[in-house]
């Protein structure tokens, strides 16, 4: 997983509340077995036509929207299905990292273990940021993990809480897996444990 | 240290999270241990490459059940998988089971279905192991007593690897239904009902105990609905405790455990419920008796009402982003305010998924069905959850009724849940359907969803409207 670096990049605003990941990323486009290739589909059927053309009405469709780097959204980012193919679809189109209120739960894990980041802020602190990202490429928002800061372009600078673990792994580039096999021997005791006292919980064969 | 790990009344959750944990860090992340996991086509592929990419083994081979089901077609498949990209997907989730040494149900054999029908089904799924897949509804499986819930496709290559995954504990929250069920009200009414009152954030970051004498008067089939939807609430999982019930549906099954440790392991799973005076983070009650028929008129499964009830009006509606919200549901979903329910006409209606699948299912939507015809207007499928509800329904004649009453009657997978194997809406096109979500385009691009009970879809067909299948009931009795 790459680095996560500080940078400041357009942002975008969607203010609707529970975009779900069906609209993120449409359940045809899960036929997919790679992680890459994506980010076409972003949003695809609020994206474009039926004949394939762009919506002119879809704002990451504008001009000074199409190169956005952070996402400032609604309510409950990302409610809906488990698909993975979300946070790829928004990582792949370019986007590093969104802002909300809230994340649904399993999009918000998925999320961290792609190297796309996800802040908390509160209602007050989204709505300034939905109004800076509205001015497009005139307002770049800076992003901090490091110093866990938002900057915004008239350099008022808003903090944000982030799980210590996650933050770590993201400025690192961690893969989760290989931290945890270096707990191979509590596993490996569990297993053991477990197989004396619940016999009946191993494997079943078809 | 957290409250719940001292000694004291636990929950239900706390007892089987505790039972499963490996290790807790400083900032409390979780190694949780995996008891199984079930692997679809869709979220699977990726993370087998990820193995082969670093090397890496599958842990415990018998720890997982691998079967397709999202994306395969639902008629004629004994002549093959005519969608290259299904067909590819497909041919790789029974090239990575061999490759890994994994347990592997193949998408002919009739123990094919719903990954989330088929655990149960397959006594795969029991009381008080954790159990995960890479879909949002493993939530269902939480109708017997096992701790589980949807990851996305890195996690399923942790489970893979390691066996575990890494978390936080999430909170507890009970939602308690009192009192009876009225006649002609599902589980599915129920828990549309209860994410109606408490919206689809309500459970966001818990895991949610359904209890009260509503909950036990549930066939171990409704619990599984209403645990199903939970993912719905925002919920990371969804639990009830096990009981007789439970154990009676699961003695037998294949991959049950038999003679003493069967014995055994009710001995153990006996001790799952919440102790006395055990504490929920948030509780919620609800009187069983009050509920009605529901179904959804918006684009999130939130957007629900009774049956009896009109569309609502966005004019009432005080909080300026929640009436942007409900009148772009309205625009999307062609309603008006005020207009009557029952007044939605119908194309399509859908009887399946892993929230409405299973034989009880298809019994009821069958008694409503039978000795009457689908509107002239209307299309109408039925798909059972798995092979074997397919057989089973076979030999009760269910599948009869519903060709003589001219629904379509498919074989399994998740077909028009979520429009992936070419079950699916047109755009525009409006459906009253079982599934669990109404979202925008998730029966097709510019598809209309209506969630509704299968009872109340078979009424949908009939009248080529949706329609109170209470009114319908009592015409059959007379
Ligand atoms: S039936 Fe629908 S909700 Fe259930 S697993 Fe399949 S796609 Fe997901």
């Amino acid at each position: 997983m790459r680095k996560f670096e500080t940078f400041s990049g357009v942002a975008v605003p969607m203010a609707d509340h529970n975009i779900d990941t069906d609209r993120i990323i449409p359940a045809r486009f899960l036929k997919t077995i790679k992680r890459t290739g994506l980010g076409v589909n972003l949003f695809n059927d609020v994206r474009y036509n039926d004949d394939g053309s762009e919506r002119e009405d879809f704002i990451l469709n504008q001009s000074h929207y199409r190169n956005s780097e952070i996402l400032v959204a609604g309510d409950n980012f990302g409610c809906g299905s488990s698909r993975e193919h979300a946070p790829w679809a928004i990582t792949d189109f370019g986007i590093r990292c969104v802002i909300s209120t809230s994340f649904a739960d399993i999009f918000f894990n998925n999320s961290f273990k792609n190297g796309l980041l996800l802040i908390k802020v509160t209602p007050e602190q989204r709505d300034a940021l939905l109004e800076d990202a509205a001015r497009g490429e005139n307002a770049r928002i800076e992003i901090d993990l490091e110093n866990q800061k938002i900057v915004r372009p008239d350099g008022e600078e808003i903090t944000f809480d982030v799980d210590p673990f996650r933050k770590h792994c993201l400025l690192e580039g961690l893969d989760d897996i290989g931290i945890t096999l270096q707990s191979d021997d509590r596993i490996s005791s569990f297993e053991e444990k477990q197989k004396q006292s619940m016999p009946w919980m191993q494997g079943a064969r078809v | 240290m957290k409250g719940n790990m001292m000694d004291g009344p636990k929950t239900l959750f706390d007892k089987i999270w505790d039972s499963h944990l490996v290790e807790e860090k400083d900032d409390g992340t979780c190694i949780l241990y995996i008891d199984r996991q079930i692997i679809h086509e869709i979220t699977s592929a990726q993370a087998f490459d990820g193995l082969r990419e670093n090397n890496r083994p599958v842990r415990v081979q018998d720890a997982h059940l691998l079967v397709a089901d999202h994306n395969v077609p639902t008629a004629g498949r004994a002549d093959g998988i005519e969608n290259e990209e299904s067909r590819i997907q497909i041919e790789l989730l029974e090239k990575n089971a061999k490759e890994f040494g994994l347990p592997f149900i193949d998408f002919l054999d009739v123990r094919q279905g719903i990954v989330h029908v088929i655990g149960p089904e397959q006594g795969f799924t029991q009381p008080g192991l954790t159990l995960v897949c890479g879909d949002s509804h493993t939530a269902t499986h939480g109708a017997l007593g096992s701790l589980a819930f949807g990851i996305g496709t890195s996690e399923v290559e942790h489970v893979l690897a390691t066996q575990t995954l890494l978390q936080k504990q999430p909170k507890n929250m009970r939602i308690t239904v009192n009192g009876k069920l009225p006649e002609g009200v599902t589980a599915k009414d129920m828990i549309l009902a209860i994410i109606g009152k408490i919206g689809t954030a309500g459970g966001t970051g818990c895991v949610i105990e359904y209890a009260g004498e509503a909950i036990e008067d549930l066939s171990v089939e409704g619990r599984m609905t209403v645990c199903n939807m939970t993912i719905e609430a925002g919920a990371r999982a969804g639990l009830v405790a096990p009981d007789q019930r439970v154990f009676d549906y699961l003695e037998g099954r294949p991959m049950a455990p038999k003679g003493a440790a069967w014995e055994q392991a009710i001995e153990y799973w006996k001790t799952l419920k919440s102790d006395d005076g055990a504490s929920y983070d948030i509780e919620v009650e609800l009187n069983a008796a009050e509920i009605e028929p529901q179904v959804s008129w918006g684009t999130s499964p939130e957007m629900v009402a009774p049956i009896g009830s009109v569309v609502p009006n966005p004019a009432d509606i005080e909080d300026p982003a929640k009436r942007e919200t409900v009148e772009g549901a309205l625009e999307y979903m062609d309603l008006d305010p005020g207009q009557s329910l029952t007044d939605i006409h119908v194309d399509k209606v859908f009887i399946g998924s892993c929230t409405n699948s299973r034989i009880e299912d298809l019994r009821s939507a069958a008694a409503i069905a039978k000795g009457r015809k689908v509107a002239g207007s209307v299309y109408a499928m039925v798909v059972p959850g798995s092979g074997l509800i397919k057989e089973q329904a076979e030999s009760e004649g269910l599948d009869a009724i519903f060709t003589e009453a001219g629904f379509d009657w498919r074989e399994p997978g998740c077909s028009m849940c979520l429009g992936m194997n070419g079950d699916m809406l047109e755009p525009g096109e409006r459906s009253a359907s079982t599934s669990n979500r109404n979202f925008q385009g998730r029966q097709g691009p510019g598809g209309r969803t209506h969630l509704v009970s299968p009872a109340m879809a078979a009424a949908a067909a009939v009248t080529g409207h949706l329609a109170d299948v209470r009114e319908l009931a009592a015409d059959v009795a007379e």
